[in-house]
């Protein structure tokens, strides 16, 4: 095959597939599932250090910085200054400039307030940071957000958490058109048909947390998720037959007995 | 003197630099960030930079998320 790689500000991403690491049952679990998934990018949250717990465990021992790019979040940030806090501290605490973030605006949702997005990214953007928002499925949002400096934009599938999939297939596909930095699918992966669905779609990778996390067997669904970012790539590339209401013949009408 | 560390009252005895504070905490200062009244200090300055009584110090690393 010929070779297909991603690549965004120079920097090379061996896996279509990027993975989160909240909700596992501990960090070995973790640890397990982001190796099962073939992720070399990995997301993480910025919080506070237990001061008493003096045996605390980091979840950096378990997910290599060496082995995986660590790519820190601005969860829970609700104003465009909390986000530049925790993605400024971000950079401090790691090891690179990259930052998927996010600008919340609403808690129900979860939804994603888009002013704030714009503002925030461009002003990290500024600041020399790779900022990867997570943004609504609107294609004016994410080409206001390339705009103002995104390296790549990540429109929800469906909300955060929620597993409802692909639900609005028709604006993912017209972001794609919309946009020349790199789409990625972050939220609302339920099940490998859909990462599977938005990588037919011509996405450049999906982001999945709580799909694999939140499965009855994280490790098998971390698997599946490999798979079916791999086979949705390869039959975007390879190009999928038109759909048509009636029948067309697989087999050849010559030779059949009179 | 007191400071704010993490949300809760902190005492400390005497002059206390960031390396000093990190260590008596037993806190790795290559995996953690440090922000002092909403102020990064960078890692380099961590052993020069002095805490002061009344300083909000909060201490930060990674956890899992999405």
């Amino acid at each position: 095959m010929q070779e297909d790689r991603l690549i965004i500000r120079g920097i090379e991403f061996k896996s279509r597939l990027w993975v989160g690491t909240g909700k596992y049952k501990d960090l070995e679990e973790t640890r397990r599932a982001v190796e099962a998934s073939g992720a070399d990018v990995v997301t993480v949250a910025v919080r506070r250090v237990n001061i008493l717990d003096r045996n605390r465990e980091n979840l950096l021992d378990y997910i290599d910085p060496k082995k995986y790019k660590i790519l820190p979040n601005t969860a829970g940030c609700y104003t465009v200054e909390e986000a530049l806090r925790y993605a400024r501290l971000a950079r401090e605490a790691g090891i690179s400039d990259m930052v998927k973030l996010e600008v919340i605006g609403d808690e129900r949702t979860l939804f994603p307030d888009v002013c704030g997005l714009i503002k925030a990214t461009e002003i990290l953007a500024k600041e020399g940071f790779i900022v990867f928002p997570y943004t609504n499925d609107d294609p004016i949002t994410a080409k206001r957000l390339e705009d103002a400096g995104a390296a790549a934009v990540m429109p929800l599938g469906a909300p955060i958490g929620s597993g409802l999939g692909i639900r609005n297939p028709y604006n993912i596909k017209i972001i794609l058109e919309t946009v020349k930095v790199p789409v990625i699918v972050d939220a609302g992966v339920g099940t490998a048909s859909d990462a599977t669905i938005a990588m037919e779609l011509g996405c450049d990778a999906v982001l999945i947390n709580t799909g694999i996390a939140g499965a009855r067997d994280p490790l098998k669904m971390a698997e599946a998720m490999k798979h079916a970012v791999i086979a949705g790539r390869l039959a975007y590339l390879a190009g999928r037959i038109p759909k048509k209401l009636y029948a067309s013949a697989s087999s050849p009408l010559e030779g059949m007995l009179i | 003197m007191k400071i704010r560390l993490n949300g809760e009252d902190y005492e400390i005895e005497g002059e206390l630099t960031l390396e000093e504070l990190l260590r008596r905490l037993s806190i790795l200062p290559e995996r953690v960030a440090v922000e002092v009244n909403l102020q990064v200090i960078r890692k380099n300055d961590f052993k020069d930079f002095k805490v002061k009584d009344g300083d909000v110090v909060e201490i930060v690393n990674f956890v899992g998320g999405g």
